[in-house]
Parts: structure tokens; C-alpha cells; sequence
């Protein structure tokens, strides 16, 4: 009976979607039209063919080929997105670039929401959306709740990203910094995400035991917090149901101090939360030992949520925002300091008495560094967001280099040893298929953060002086075009940083492959469990 | 008053002192006496359940009835 409500759901919106790629007022919105009519006409398809069949939940297993296939999104769209950002990397470089050709599809502009989607909410999402159910189901020993609501929460977060990835390249843009997105993709984002909290909730709720685990907790807050920001700074009104375009709610100050209050807890909450969420279960995990402390753990995650939804206005500072507003910003940023530092130590304390673990488990040694970077950027994060420091650090490329430092070294690290350490489990394999390559992946990687943040520090803040620069009369020295020349070596070591990140990352992608493909799947825990490799 | 106005002196002074004294509260509860072997306990509680779910009357203690186990047809 359900699956004939769903056909008919799936049938119309088919049909409608075809109707909106008719009317369209603009390519992109044509595009998108196009596409969920496709992928609408696909799971029309792929839902009839098992109608009538009968649907076995075995609650003594977990639900895991939704995290399987999460691993393999993650694994792709992290080369996808690190692709994308040494090609404009190397555009920031050498302009010719931007080829002629591919004006208005293939020019920087286009390409950096590109880039900075593919690697936040698709590499990212992705890593948070499969951890999340892996995590989740191990720490209350149930499997996850709402049956293949979480195959809809994976299915709809990859959509989303084709259509918010086809749509900026076209120009569908509402110009809002990490929420690029047209306001038909927020209005599906935010079913997807509804639906990420139902499974997520329903399945706390069911817990069989007694306590809620921190990394849940953590868990949870982002999820619900990200659910909140999104709706607040998406507010807008449509000039057409069949386009694109769409109106702000709010306008002016008011407007970007949302959308701010939205960007910087998208870096609190999806960048940090979601991630210490990953760090406090497979940190210990592969440690194998507890925690360090989970007294301070609770006061990690209590100080972080307090603190950090109160920061965003250092985004602004010297702009009409009042002033008091940006000195809270400053106040709340640097206060933020402790927690953060409070919870790398506790990351890194858990590993007392396990040091020696470093020498030979490279996979433990990445996730070490993603906590060592991780006190690093929240180091310099409140350190630039003290308005004099602001005032050299606004808008050059320091900015930027700080921005990496977290995402590939904190992020990405700690998303890369999750990934090494989920991929024998989910597959039921005996081991990585080699140590010496997870080494690989953590030189290149940490080689190519190093010369990615060090080139970006020189170059901004000699950005940051050549245009303040006056001379005896006041008068400015340096044009903007001078700055820019100024800059080319400094993007050059930039790209080159990014070349050896993605190396790695691909290096870690062939090492994956292999470790599925090139052993054979010990005694499978649950029978219909452990899939063949496909 | 105006709106801003109110919600402009609610969020320094009451709103603050609540939100303190909340932190405040979650830490001394941390840091309760007897929390300790509660916080072990959770602690290692990941290195439990690795495999499958916790299946009810086994080893794991006893079983909620609201969680019995089910399998749908």
C-alpha cells in the first residue's frame, strides 16, 4: 500500500518537474528541473521493481551499506572538490586560466562555490552524514530507526549536491557566502536534513543503552544547529516559482549579520562539532582506550555550543555593524579559545600510555595531526579575529590559509582516518591493504598543509601591508593590481601544496580499492551483512 | 519599549546571567561526587556492541520492554 503512495508521489513529481524545466526562466533552474525529474523517473523505477516484495528488518544488524556507500561519496567527492581547487588554484596563478571559451561556466567566479561546496558539504556531508550513522548505531547498539530513511537522508544530501554543483556553474547563485544554493535546493536541503535528524533522534531514542555517548551529543547539536541556521539565512522569497532568482527577507546590516551568524556556526557546528563528534568516537577507538577525560569532554561540548553562536559578528569588523556587536563577536572568539584547546588535549591525553602507537599505526598518527591542526586554527582563528589584527588579516589571502589549515588539516585529516579505519569493518576485511601508503598520504597531505598555510601567511600579510602602505603625503603606494603581481609566487607554492594534498587523497582512494578488492572478506560477522565487493 | 531595545537589554543582563549560571550548573554536575564511575563506565562504553546490536536478555543485562525486538513483515 505505501509503495503505491510513493509511486504515485514519485509520478507526480516527475511530471511536475518536467512542467517546471518547460516554464523555466533560466538555465540552471532548467537544469535542476531536469535533473530531479531524472532522478525522480530513477527511483520510480527502482522502488517498482521491488513492489510486493516483502521488506525484512533484522533488527540484530546493523544498518550499514548506507554507511558503505557513504564511505565511497566521501572517497569521491573529497578528489572531486580537492580537483576543483587546484584548478583554481592554478586559475589564481596563471589568469590564462580562464579560458575565453569557458567564460560564464569554467572562470574562477564560478568554479570557487564550486570548490568550497564540493569540499564542505559534499566531502564533508558526506563524511559526517555516514560517520554519524556508524557511530550512532555502535554507541546505542541498535540499529538506526526509520528503516531506509537513512538510504533517503544519503540519496537526497548526493542530489542535493548535483544540483547545487550544476546550478552555480549556470549562475544560480543567491550570493550568500557557503549558502549559494537557489531556494528550491534550501527548500530540499531542509527535508533532507529533517529527515537526517529524524533517523538520528529515533535512534538515540532507542538506545539500548543506559547513557548518551559524547560523540552523539555532538552529534546531535550539529545537526539540529545546522537544521536552525540554514532556515534562518535561507529566508526568501522566489521572484518566480519557475527561476532562480530570489529576494532576501531581510536586507542590509540585518542581512549580514545573518548570513554571517549562519557562516561562521556553519564553521562551528558542521566544520567542528559534526568533526569532534568523528574525533571522540575513532580517536579512542583506534587508541583503543577511553577517552582521556570525559568530565571535560562534557565541558567541551557545553562551552563550544555556548560560546560559539555568538562569534560570527568578527566577520564585520569596521562595517556598519554596531559596535558593540563586532566587540561581542571578538569577545565570544576568543573566549572560544579555551574549550577548543581543552577538547584538543583531551583528543590528544587519550593518548597516554599509548604513545608508542604513533610509531607504528599511521592511520592514529593522521588523526593526531588533524588535532594538532585543529589547536592550530583555533589559535589563529580568535587571534584574527581581534579587530586590529583584523584590520591587517580582512580580506587577504591569511584569511584564506587559515580557512585551509582547519579544513584540510583538521577536517580532511580526521575524515581520512576515519575513512582507514571504517573501510575493513564495513567490508569485513582483515586489514588496510598497506600501512606503507597510509604514509604516503599522511607525508604528502601534511607536506602539502604546510606549504599551502606558510605560503598563504607570507602572501597575506604582505597583502595586508602593501595596501596600507602611504607615503609621506598619505597617500596610498600600491595599487591592487601591484598586490596581485606580488602574489604569484606565493600562489604557485599554494597550487603545489593543493597538487600534493589531492595525492595523497588519491593515494588513499587506490589503498581503499585494494583493501576491498585485493583480499578476500573474512567470515562475515552478519550473513546478509557483508555484501560482496562491488 | 521598542523590540530591539528589550531584547537588546534582555540578552547583556538576564539573558546572560541565565545562560552563565546554566554553564555554570552543567559543570558542577560534571564534576558531582560519585560521577566518576559513571563516566568510566560511558567512556568504555564504545568499545562494546562493536558487531551487531545489543540483543535483549543476553549478557547485557535486561531488556526495556519498550525496546522488544521486532521483525516487520
Amino acid at each position: 500500500m505505501w509503495d503505491y503512495v510513493k509511486l504515485i508521489a514519485l509520478g507526480l513529481i516527475a511530471v511536475l518537474a518536467a512542467i517546471a524545466a518547460n516554464f523555466a526562466r533560466d538555465l540552471a533552474y532548467q537544469v535542476n528541473a531536469i535533473t530531479v525529474m531524472l532522478a525522480a523517473a530513477i527511483t520510480f523505477v527502482v522502488l517498482l521493481r521491488g513492489v510486493g516484495e516483502p521488506k525484512i528488518v533484522n533488527k540484530n544488524e546493523y544498518l550499514d551499506g548506507v554507511v558503505r556507500a557513504g564511505v565511497i561519496a566521501t572517497a569521491f567527492w573529497g578528489v572531486v572538490g580537492f580537483l576543483v581547487g587546484v584548478v583554481i588554484a592554478s586559475q589564481l596563478a596563471w589568469p590564462w586560466l580562464n579560458f575565453e571559451f569557458l567564460q560564464g561556466i569554467g572562470n574562477f567566479g564560478r568554479l570557487r562555490p564550486l570548490h568550497t561546496s564540493a569540499v564542505i558539504f559534499a566531502f564533508g556531508g558526506n563524511a559526517l552524514i555516514c560517520t554519524a550513522f556508524y557511530v550512532v548505531q555502535r554507541t546505542c547498539a541498535t540499529r538506526l530507526w526509520g528503516g531506509n530513511l537513512a538510504w533517503f537522508v544519503f540519496w537526497g544530501w548526493n542530489l542535493m549536491i548535483i544540483l547545487a554543483a550544476s546550478s552555480y556553474v549556470l549562475g544560480g547563485s543567491q550570493a550568500k557566502e557557503y549558502a549559494e544554493p537557489a531556494w528550491h535546493i534550501d527548500i530540499w536541503i531542509t527535508i533532507v536534513w529533517v529527515a537526517f535528524l529524524a533517523v538520528y533522534a529515533g535512534t538515540v531514542m532507542q538506545r539500548k543503552e543506559p547513557h548518551i555517548y559524547v560523540a552523539n551529543w555532538f552529534y546531535l547539536g550539529f545537526i539540529i544547529t545546522i537544521a536552525m541556521l540554514h532556515i534562518v539565512n535561507n529566508m526568501a522569497i522566489p521572484v518566480s516559482i519557475f527561476g532562480s532568482t530570489s529576494v532576501q527577507v531581510t536586507g542590509g546590516v540585518q542581512d549580514a549579520m545573518i548570513q554571517w551568524w549562519y557562516g561562521h556556526n556553519a564553521v562551528g557546528f558542521f566544520l567542528t562539532a559534526g568533526f569532534l563528534g568523528m574525533m571522540y568516537y575513532f580517536v579512542p577507538k583506534q587508541a583503543e582506550r577511553p577517552v582521556y577525560s570525559y568530565k571535560l569532554s562534557i565541558i567541551h561540548f557545553w562551552a563550544l555550543i555556548f560560546l560559539y553562536i555568538w562569534a560570527g559578528p568578527h566577520h564585520l569588523h569596521y562595517s556598519a555593524l554596531p559596535e558593540w556587536a563586532s566587540t561581542l563577536g571578538m569577545v565570544f572568539s576568543i573566549i572560544l579559545w579555551m574549550p577548543s584547546w581543552g577538547g584538543m588535549i583531551n583528543g590528544l591525553m587519550t593518548l597516554s600510555g599509548a604513545w608508542d602507537k604513533l610509531r607504528t599505526d599511521p592511520v592514529l598518527r593522521m588523526m593526531v595531526v588533524a588535532l594538532g591542526f585543529y589547536g592550530m586554527a583555533t589559535f589563529e582563528g580568535p587571534m584574527m579575529s581581534i579587530k586590529s589584527v583584523n584590520s591587517l588579516s580582512h580580506y587577504t589571502d591569511w584569511t584564506i590559509g587559515h580557512v585551509h589549515s582547519g579544513a584540510l588539516g583538521w577536517n580532511g585529516l580526521i575524515t581520512f582516518g576515519a575513512l582507514y579505519y571504517l573501510t575493513p569493518r564495513l567490508w569485513n576485511r582483515e586489514r588496510l591493504y598497506s600501512l606503507a601508503l597510509v604514509s604516503w598520504h599522511f607525508w604528502l597531505a601534511t607536506i602539502g598543509i604546510v606549504l599551502y598555510a606558510s605560503a598563504l601567511w607570507v602572501s597575506g600579510i604582505m597583502e595586508g601591508l602593501m595596501w596600507r602602505e602611504v607615503d609621506a603625503n598619505g597617500f596610498l603606494v600600491n595599487a591592487f593590481a601591484d598586490t596581485v603581481g606580488a602574489k604569484y609566487p606565493m600562489n604557485v607554492v599554494r597550487t603545489l601544496g593543493g597538487l600534493l594534498y589531492m595525492g595523497g587523497a588519491l593515494i588513499m582512494c587506490w589503498n581503499l580499492w585494494m583493501t576491498v578488492r585485493g583480499q578476500e572478506a573474512k567470515a562475515p560477522v552478519n550473513a546478509n551483512n557483508a555484501i560482496p565487493a562491488a | 519599549m521598542e523590540l530591539y531595545s528589550f531584547l537588546r537589554a534582555t540578552a547583556d543582563s538576564w539573558g546572560l546571567l541565565l545562560m552563565f549560571l546554566m554553564f555554570v550548573g552543567i559543570a558542577f554536575w560534571a564534576f558531582r561526587p560519585g560521577s566518576r564511575k559513571t563516566h568510566d563506565e560511558i567512556a568504555s562504553s564504545i568499545f562494546r556492541n562493536e558487531d551487531r546490536p545489543r540483543i535483549e536478555n543476553s549478557a547485557a543485562g535486561p531488556a526495556e520492554p519498550r525496546n522488544s525486538q521486532q521483525t516487520e513483515a
